[in-house]
């Protein structure tokens, strides 16, 4: 067994950056690279490419990513686990199985593909079986909105993931597993941990959150001393050293940017949690409150002491539905009184909507500049340089949000003086696809492994 | 002594649904104390009184010396749905640094907690 296992990630998000793969199997020494394409609503957007053409799907940089490091991958044993197949794994493996052939590699290419997580061909049995879906926010049943549903996918764990790796695979391919599984199954498989062995695989899962966004947690979009965080513009993505024990070292390869210190980690394990003693996955639920962190040298920091127990009997069920539309359109007004021109501009724009009586669901007002991100916590000034007037607008009918993407256009002529920022023309009417997060009984959901 | 959140944490928020998060962590570890005992819900749920629709939760990581707060109803709606600026609440952690907290002098100066001046 090996003492350490190093796992690279090189990608936080679907539209991350292209050339982090490459960056992270060239830059030193690693045995897995770890990919994240899949966000809340990229499922969605999968969903309608695969109903366009049946062979789309999947995450398609993935493809670009696996020929930067294929060298790597075939030469030097790098192992790539990625959530890229999206709504399509199985056309996923085939376009990756394509780019082998084509570079003449495909039989050193052996790739897993996971499914079974795609829910939305089994949606109605399910219904009729009695799984309400309801929606862990507003406590809805999913039959209230069952027709505009789009896609629908369960989160699943490592397991299939661990088991791709033990029947050789050099690339597995998933759908929506978790985001954490990604970094989490390649321990487990290498260390052999139990599935019932809590302390270690959340130790796993804890790596997982560190590494899931990337550059986040070294030095990216981090405030602490942000000034002095070198060489952003060569920012170096993170690497877990873990140990056969659970903990690890979150450290980054030599000559890159950035910085990871115990406040640069800290700001990444803080973000988007909920409680911090359960941090719920479907292997195991971790205790945030259990990590411990120690400096380990250069960009290195230790993390240890963590805790887990036993998992729930459910898994969370990603759903994506058809909302409405929605628009937004902006216009900038200048000094002086900047901002009064812009609330000027706003009322005239109201009273319009209403004469022409446009009803929506939800009508926002902005005042970027001034107030659009801290709102009434932001002290209003004397003197602006410039306010950007930022109006939006959602319901459930296409024409009366297309309707009112014509009325920011006239104010440039018939509204309040100083007013500019129109280049972009009317604003676009975007179609809203919604997430609906709803607990499936893990009984219901069989996922399968196939080396392909 | 009035403390200025800015002056001794830093933060990082974050979105689940139409809830922000906000992780609040202190710049120095004898300055969690002074978090731990004043960054309290209530005064955090007056912080944002009026700015989100929904209650406030509170935990407590003294292992990261950082608090955690969710902001329900932050986000108008959240995700796609939202018509803000910050949709998915990433700013909202500057929005709590902006915050003051009052500290007994003694207290304050024991652990050097930095004075905040209001100029204006």
């Amino acid at each position: 067994m090996k003492t350490v296992v190093r796992i690279a990630s090189g990608q936080g998000f679907w539209g991350d950056s292209l050339e982090a793969p490459r960056q992270q199997v060239e830059g030193g020494q690693i045995d897995y690279l770890m990919l994240d394409y899949l966000a809340e609503v990229t499922m969605s957007i999968l969903q309608k490419q695969k109903e366009r053409d049946p062979s789309m799907g999947y995450a398609r940089d993935f493809v670009g990513a696996i020929e930067s490091v294929l060298d790597s991958i075939v030469n030097r044993g790098v192992r790539v686990i990625a959530n890229a197949g999206g709504v399509n794994p199985p056309a996923c493996a085939a376009a990756i199985r394509a780019l082998a052939v084509s570079k003449g590699v495909s039989d050193q290419l052996r790739i897993a593909v996971v499914t079974g997580d795609d829910l939305l061909g089994s949606l109605d049995e399910l219904l009729e079986a009695g799984h309400e879906l309801v929606n862990m926010e507003s406590g809805e049943p999913l039959a209230s909105i069952r027709g505009d549903v789009l896609s629908a996918n369960a989160y699943i764990g490592s397991a299939p993931i661990v088991e791709g790796l033990s029947r050789g695979a050099s690339v597995v391919i998933t759908g929506r597993s978790t985001d954490t599984a990604l970094t989490m199954a390649p321990l487990r498989h290498e260390f052999k941990w139990g599935a019932a062995d809590w302390d270690r695989l959340a130790s796993g899962i804890v790596a997982g959150h560190i590494l899931e966004c990337g550059a986040q947690c070294s030095g990216g979009n981090c405030l602490y001393d942000w000034r002095g965080i070198p060489d952003l513009a060569n920012v170096g993505y993170p690497i877990a050293e873990a140990s056969p024990d659970g903990t690890f070292v979150v450290t980054k390869h030599p000559g890159t940017g950035g910085r990871i210190s115990v406040p640069s980690v800290t700001e990444q394990l803080v973000y988007e949690m909920g409680d911090p003693r359960e941090y719920i996955t479907p292997d195991v639920i971790a205790d945030f409150t259990t990590i411990e962190l120690k400096a380990d040298g250069d960009n290195r920091v230790r993390v240890s002491g963590i805790k887990g127990r036993p998992a729930t009997d459910k898994l969370k069920v990603s759903i994506a539905y058809s909302a409405g539309f929605k628009a937004v359109g902006t216009l900038v007004y200048s000094w002086p009184e900047a901002l009064e021109k812009a609330e000027l501009a706003d009322r005239i724009l109201r009273q319009r909507l209403d004469r022409l009586g446009l009803r929506f669901d939800q009508v926002l007002t902005e005042f970027v500049g001034a107030s659009s991100t801290h709102g009434a916590l932001a002290k209003r000034q004397l003197e602006y340089p410039e306010v950007q007037l930022r109006f939006g607008v959602r319901g459930l009918q296409r024409s009366a949000v297309e309707r009112f993407t014509r009325e920011i256009a006239p104010l440039v002529l018939n509204g309040p003086p100083s007013v500019t920022g129109f280049a972009g023309g009317r604003p676009k009417v975007e179609e809203i696809v919604a997430y609906w997060p709803a607990l499936i009984d893990k009984t219901v959901v069989t996922t399968r492994v196939e080396m392909v | 002594m009035r403390i200025r959140l800015l002056d001794i944490a830093h933060a990082r928020s974050g979105d689940k649904g139409d809830t922000a998060n906000v992780g609040l962590i202190a710049l120095r570890p004898e300055w969690y104390a002074a978090l731990q005992r004043y960054v309290t819900l209530d005064a955090v749920r007056d912080h944002f009184r009026g700015a989100i629709t929904g209650d406030v939760e509170r935990f407590e990581l003294p292992n990261l010396r950082a608090l955690n707060f969710l902001l329900h109803g932050a986000l108008d709606g959240g995700g796609t749905l939202s018509l803000k600026t910050d949709a998915q609440g990433k700013v909202y952690s500057t929005a709590l640094l902006r915050m003051t907290i009052d500290v007994p002098d003694d207290e304050a100066e024991q652990c050097r907690l930095p004075a905040f001046e209001d100029a204006g």
